[in-house]
């Protein structure tokens, strides 16, 4: 909308249409308003102006209108409403079979990591028409990760993943910015987002040196931990088999069930005694501070790949916005 | 009523004692209203300062005139000094002191030296965040999100944090008096619903006071003692939370907002009937909707938090609750518009600053439906949208209505007109240079440019829109800074006011200008309703022109 006005952002995503349509219909009521207000202050001010207007004449009030003018907003307030709650809905809600990009805030850089391994600095490249989720956490501050052209914004929280999608409609580069204030150089932390054409993409992924798969990434770093000597993927194990755990239920030692998403994932591994496994022992060692964000978002790719389901490695039922895990926290 | 012959012998509030002691220990609320005064004015000019060094930092996409450091610090201690030391005491410390004792017919508050001890407490608190000034300064923002505030912020977070928790005393004082006051000093006759619209609105805004702030204060506790004892509450890696501190900040702080606007609306509400000569449209509506705001609006914090990580869930049931509490913000709106037609209307200065409060509250207001809508605010949160946003709303609202209540009992406060036409043009020039300012900022904020950037220059396109802004910050200034030159100089100069030059229905009009010590010679006893224009005469020409 407005391609080339200098007083428009650009519209890149699919998002972009319907936050701009919602924003001009909010700005042609406002506006109305406004003038409506005016207008009828300048009018009573002229027609009732104290040298032509001397005596004025006491009016108390009036019930009708008062109801008149509390109900009218109210109605045209809930349509707002509604409206907008499904647009955010809809912003909140990936695709089922989006493409999965993590990504690391830090002061004061953003770090991207693709699923085929590639990874990036504040530069994000994606294929255009394609639904990505990104995964995002950060190692320090909060910050936010938003693309105004795509119409998206998300805080980056340090501790847990929070997560944004967008369909990218037009190839192009556009500005990414940090939008939490993070510390001395925030206005430094900002980037770019390339949409490609889908062979472009597929050139510039397998372009550089060979480098393995985030999950194959994950999988070394288990095997280098030492964590397959108890989750091994018999019944014998000191821990849980994780093969098929993804995005299923799981029975704690407290009680509790909750659904084993990323960040239930991430929160298993830097503080294990919380969430206990029914019928294991408390004894797996915390790697808090022990490894960088960026190996946990290999660990967690690694676990999520273990699915055997053909839509695990997409993520599938755990992407619910919904209350499950993410409710206990907010 | 009393004559309107001005003996200069008479004895007054402020000719009573003479001395330094005679102030700095007094316990008379319109001697501690101010001291007040010009306490808040020395911060306004301070945090007025750092909004200059913002403007220019802005005018260029380089950060060349300040490093990202110092800016930091600049828009921290603007908004921090402007939030907490100017506009939260501003009208009710200075107007509400002054004036809720004259208008309910009392003699004083209900606890005058705790009056006394609230402005030693603000001066503390203020004498701490000055400290932390020199020492300094802090760069958290005015909002001190966790973690970097409690972690990794290596400026004086402490310091401003207490001098915040510091402040916040003399605010439930202050408040506490008020309630107490309305609810037992009114004078005989002097019922519920014959209580001007003002101290309805003080009454509400002491409300928040007085359940919000502490609140703030705790909060700000925890953040200094997480940074001095390390305790790991806001702390993720330690099992904390960092998202909630910004529940619990947004919990006094979104009410805040309330207190710095319901107290403004509290004088546009006695502006607006004085100057059309009528009795207010819907006196009850608009009494009600300053409960009903004080009301709801502690149950919209989380619309602050949109994009913090919150369910959708909680964000839908946020979002609707913000919708309603922008409802009874119309109601009074369309009452205050309704009470010119068929008035006898004069534009006066404090009238000018009234519609202009009316206008640009009106856009405040109808941008925050935006921003409570939860598909836009998603793109648009955190950037200048939102600063453009709650400037209408602190400045074009709040801001304009302490210019207009200051100009509208400055005869009853000094003793002195003011020169009408200076007014008039100072008001014009606020309204000008405020607009010019903030409505750029509504699209650079469209546009993505996110709020507390000190450096644009990847971005030259913002740079048009920002030297628009700076430009209106200059013209701004001018209006700010000719009140404070023609409202000294009428100190001396101006016309001896008479006891009520706008002809007005308040109790404070019915006592000499300036009021004696214990404001009435004897108690009134009040038998009739509150803005009876019709018995009142118009005022004379000499003082009102056209």
């Amino acid at each position: 909308m407005f391609d080339n006005f200098p007083l428009w952002p650009a519209s890149a995503s699919s998002h972009s249409l319907p936050v701009d349509l919602l924003y001009i219909f909010l700005v042609l009521l406002s506006t109305a308003a406004t003038v409506g207000i005016a207008v009828a202050i300048g009018i009573f001010g002229m027609k009732y102006r104290r040298h032509r207007h001397p005596e004025a004449e006491q009016i108390e009030g009036s019930l009708i209108l008062e109801i008149a003018w509390s109900i009218t907003p109210l109605g045209i307030f809930m349509v707002i409403f509604v409206w907008g709650a499904v647009l955010f809905f809809n912003l909140r809600t990936p695709p089922q079979d989006s493409a999965e990009i993590y990504v690391v805030g830090k002061q004061w850089m953003w770090k991207l990591q693709h699923m085929e391994g590639v990874r990036e600095i504040n530069e994000l490249h994606v294929p255009v028409d394609k639904d990505i989720k990104l995964i995002m956490t950060s190692q320090d501050v909060i910050h936010s990760f938003f693309v105004p052209a795509f119409r998206i914004k998300q805080d980056v929280l340090p501790g847990r993943y929070t997560t944004l999608w967008f369909r990218a409609t037009k190839t192009g580069t556009y500005h990414l910015f940090c939008s939490q204030y993070c510390g001395t150089m925030h206005s430094g932390m900002i980037g770019e987002v390339v949409v490609m054409k889908p062979s472009d993409y597929q050139a510039w992924l397998t372009g550089g040196a060979p480098v393995g798969s985030l999950a194959q990434n994950g999988q070394t770093m288990f095997m280098q931990l030492g964590c397959q000597t108890c989750h091994r993927s018999d019944v014998q194990g000191r821990g849980p088999n994780l093969v098929g755990v993804f995005g299923r239920p799981v029975q704690l030692e407290d009680g509790r069930t909750v659904i084993a998403d990323e960040n239930y994932v991430r929160q298993h591994i830097l503080t294990p005694g919380k969430t206990v496994v029914s019928g294991f022992k408390n004894i797996m060692p915390s790697w808090q501070g022990q490894i960088t964000e960026e190996q946990l978002n290999e660990l967690v790719a690694y676990i999520k790949s273990l699915n055997p389901s053909p839509a695990g490695a997409a993520g599938g039922p755990t992407n619910n916005p919904g209350p499950a895990t993410t409710e206990a926290r907010d | 009523m009393a004559t309107t012959a001005v003996s200069v012998e008479r004895k007054n509030y402020i000719n009573a004692e003479y001395g330094i002691r005679s102030w700095l220990f007094t316990t008379d609320h319109k001697r501690i209203a101010l001291l007040y005064l010009v306490s808040i004015t020395a911060f306004f000019f301070i945090g007025g300062f750092f909004a200059l060094l913002i403007r220019l930092e802005l005018l260029t996409p380089a950060g060349d005139l300040l490093t990202a450091d110092m800016y930091n610090k600049a828009f921290s201690m603007h908004g921090q000094i402007m939030v907490f030391f100017f506009l939260i005491p501003s009208i009710p410390a200075v107007l509400g002191n002054f004036l809720i004792p004259m208008m309910v017919g009392a003699k004083d508050l209900a606890f005058p030296r705790i009056n006394l001890l609230s402005w030693y407490i603000y001066i503390a608190a203020g004498c701490l965040y000055i400290l932390c000034i020199a020492s300094g300064g802090v760069d958290t923002g005015w909002t001190f999100y966790t973690p970097y505030s409690s972690q990794f912020s290596n400026t004086r977070v402490v310091e401003a944090a207490l001098a915040i928790f510091t402040a916040g005393f003399s605010s439930i004082l202050t408040g506490l008096n008020f309630v107490v006051t309305v609810h037992r000093m009114r004078a005989p006759g002097m019922t519920w619903s014959r209580l001007p619209l003002f101290v309805w609105s003080h009454y509400a805004t002491s409300i928040i006071m007085l359940l919000g702030t502490p609140i703030i204060a705790i909060t700000l506790v925890l953040v200094a003692l997480e940074r001095a004892l390390n305790l790991g509450i806001f702390d993720p890696t330690r099992g904390g939370d960092p998202v909630l501190f910004q529940h619990l900040f947004w919990f006094y702080s979104h009410p805040a907002v309330y207190i710095m606007i319901l107290p403004s609306m509290a004088v546009v509400s006695e502006i607006v009937p004085c100057f059309s000569r009528k009795r207010i449209f819907g006196y009850n509506f608009v009494a009600m909707s300053s409960i009903a705001i004080a009301a709801i609006g502690f149950l919209v914090w989380a619309h602050h938090m949109f994009v913090a990580g919150i369910s959708v869930y909680s964000a839908l049931v946020f979002s609707f609750l913000s919708f309603l509490v922008a409802v009874p913000s119309a109601i009074k709106v369309f009452n205050w518009t309704a009470t010119m037609y068929k008035g006898s209307v004069s534009f006066s200065t404090p009238m000018l600053y009234a519609i202009g409060f009316i206008g640009l509250f009106t856009m405040g207001g109808l941008t925050g439906v935006f921003l409570a809508t939860l598909g836009i605010d998603v793109h648009v949160h955190d950037t200048y949208f939102v600063i453009a946003h709650f400037h209408y709303v602190m400045v074009g609202g709040a801001v304009l209505g302490f210019l207009g209540g200051m100009h509208f009992w400055w005869p009853k406060i000094t003793g002195r007109m003011y020169p009408e036409s200076w007014g008039r043009l100072a008001a014009i020039i606020v309204f000008i240079g405020f607009n010019l300012t903030f409505f750029p900022q509504f699209i650079l904020g469209y546009l993505g440019m996110p709020r507390r950037y000190w450096d644009y220059s990847h971005m030259p396109e913002w740079q048009g829109l920002n030297v628009l802004s700076t430009a209106g910050a200059s013209i701004l200034a001018v209006g700010y800074l000719l009140p404070m030159v023609y409202l000294a100089w009428s100190l001396r100069y101006g016309k001896p006011a008479p006891d009520n030059p706008w002809q007005a229905t308040g109790l404070e009009w019915r006592t000499p200008s300036p009021p004696p010590t214990f404001n009435f010679d004897e108690i009134p006893v009040v038998t009739w309703e509150a803005y009876e224009y019709d018995n009142m005469p118009l005022p004379e020409e000499v003082t009102l022109e056209r």
